[in-house]
């Protein structure tokens, strides 16, 4: 028995959402009483892997063949399957990225696993029954889950379970399974990054914006704010509808669900469907020329008012507070 | 061409989700069902690259007899036959091995999925399914073109895209960006009434998870207002207050 995490590396770096995978990995290993193995594929140097270890990783199996440089999902499970039989893990814990939902469920078929994914908080151990909680009907519910197979597969959203420390010292290892070229069959051709933007669905600030706005051309006080912010830019769906902005961007029940530490909604009026995605928000800010807007219902802060007389005062005041 | 686009039949967007039964069971009371709105994407998709006599799409639903109106609903969107595996979806695991018994017994080029269901919000039944046919399988993609023998897909990352190539036989979860929803005609939906919708029985495979409970998120404390003209303090209090910048 022992759980293993996958490490997603981006240009051979862990994110945030790794550190929390790992510390979430940890928590398990320690309620169960067994070992933290991490594995890592792709090219990692050691003091990165060794990152790993302030989280609680005691081991940390490094895949640096360069066939395996780019994701490829098919190849990448045969490689934590393989990982897993070696440690004798039968609890694997992935981060619920983009690349983690394509991942996960081939990893828990191969293992003829139960799969959590968007797991939010900590497995209970129930009289000998493995429980997690998850996300259900786009944030309008959570589900209690049992996993009933031998082996465990969970996907941890980002943002739900926080980095927590605790400082190991990561025994790296060079792990080299084989990797069958059927397992290659998709080719990466091209990787298209912004770097220099906050990435939405691991953003822990967003500032979204809605038809209140009137046009694209009016997103410049958005993402002046979001700069100033350090957060990630957010639209509700007829704005992506529009394209005014990139569907990347939307935010509801048929765009992505996010969860930051604060969500402000400038000329959203919330719509079910909208609130529905980010309703798990720890903190929620809307401003609305609407008194009505459903929005605020569910916010913490409201600011009745008109977004264009609103935003440039809290553009000011953020200045002015970061000076 | 042969397209198989699997979809799942979800409670309206609109619905006010409740449960009944101490919260173990969801309320289906009054709820009105629809083609799963991602599934509409790839289904539109598969319509599209199939126009002109290019090929057929076939849909494919795991579900009891009261999912055939959503069923029917996708041949009118332009569907050229379908298949109901008769079983209750008890999850993804489930579902994508009954999708992947299936699609053995036809020369599918490609299984399309939407990128996730919006009731119990997995995004696995694509990865599954590719996983149980041993076959590629491209999760959240936002474009599909396909040459009749290599595909390439644009698959969302954080920050981006990626771009991928497929040759052969693979499965994709779509999402916004692959196709605009196609709305049914009157002359869709006069047809789907006649196109071929036929059941077949599931194949048995273990449980290896089941939900016990729902709950409902705990309701948020009452808004705080802030006048207009004193928005700046909003900053202050996101700060101090909040603790959240």
């Amino acid at each position: 028995m022992s759980v293993l995490v996958y490490v997603e590396q981006v240009d051979g770096k862990f994110k945030k959402s790794v550190f929390e995978a790992v510390s979430y990995a940890k928590a398990i290993a320690d309620k169960t009483g067994t070992n933290l193995t991490a594995v890592s594929i792709g090219n990692v140097a050691d003091s990165e892997l060794q990152e790993l270890g302030k989280y609680g990783a005691a081991k940390v199996l490094n895949v640096a063949s360069a066939e395996l440089k780019n994701f490829v999902n098919q190849a990448y499970a045969a490689v934590i399957a393989e990982a897993a039989a070696k440690e004798g893990a039968d609890v694997i814990v992935l981060s619920n990225s983009f690349s983690g939902k394509g991942l996960a469920p081939r990893v828990a078929v191969k293992l003829k696993a139960g799969l959590v994914d968007g797991a939010v908080e900590l497995p209970q151990l129930d009289g000998g029954k493995f429980l997690v909680k998850k996300g259900a009907f786009s944030g309008k519910a959570f589900a209690i889950t049992e996993l009933t197979s031998a082996t465990k597969v969970i996907a941890l959203n980002p943002n739900a379970f926080g980095v927590k420390e605790s400082a190991v010292t990561a025994t790296i290892e060079s792990f080299s399974p084989a990797v069958q070229s059927a397992d290659l069959a998709a080719i990466v051709k091209e990787i298209v990054r912004a770097t220099d933007k906050v990435s939405l669905p691991d953003a822990e600030l967003v500032v979204s914006a809605g038809r209140g706005l009137k046009g694209p051309e009016n997103w410049g006080m958005i993402e002046e704010l979001a700069n100033l912010l350090g957060a990630a830019t957010a639209c509700s769906k007829p704005v992506s509808d529009a394209d005014w902005r990139p569907h990347s961007e939307h935010v509801g029940q048929t765009g992505i669900a996010i969860s930051p530490n604060l969500y402000i909604a400038i000329g959203i009026s919330g719509a079910i469907q909208h609130l529905a995605g980010v309703s798990s928000s720890k903190v929620i800010v809307v401003i609305n020329k609407d008194p009505e807007a459903p929005f605020f219902k569910v916010a913490d802060y409201g600011i009745v008012g008109d977004a264009f007389e609103v935003v440039p005062k809290l553009i000011e005041a953020l200045k002015a507070h970061q000076a | 061409m042969k397209i198989l686009v699997c979809i799942s039949n979800v409670p309206d967007t609109t619905t006010k989700i409740t449960f009944t039964n101490d919260n173990t069971q969801f309320n289906t009371a009054g709820v009105t069902y629809i083609v799963n709105p991602y599934d509409e994407i790839a289904l539109s998709r598969a319509i599209e690259l199939c126009a002109g006599g290019k090929g057929t799409v076939t849909v494919v639903n795991v579900g009891e007899s009261s999912t055939e109106p959503t069923i029917r609903k996708a041949l009118a969107i332009g569907a050229d036959d379908a298949v109901r595996i008769d079983a209750a979806p008890r999850d993804a695991y489930f579902t994508a091995f009954q999708i992947a018994e299936y699609a053995k017994t036809g020369e599918f080029d490609m299984i399309l999925t939407g990128r996730e269901s919006i009731d119990y919000n997995g995004a696995q039944v694509a990865a599954m399914v590719g996983e149980f046919l041993e076959i590629p399988s491209i999760s959240i993609i936002k474009k599909l073109d396909y040459d009749g023998t290599i595909a390439t897909l644009e698959r969302e990352i954080e920050g981006g895209k990626e771009v991928v190539t497929v040759t052969g036989k693979f499965v994709a979860s779509c999402a916004e960006g692959v196709a605009v929803p196609t709305i049914p005609t009157m002359r869709g939906i006069m047809s789907a009434r006649s196109k071929p919708l036929v059941a077949v029985a599931a194949q048995p495979i273990e449980e290896v998870i089941k939900v016990v409970q729902f709950e409902t998120p705990p309701a948020r404390g009452t808004v705080k207002l802030i006048p207009a003209e004193e928005a700046a303090s909003l900053i202050s209090l996101l700060h101090t207050e909040a603790k959240v910048i």
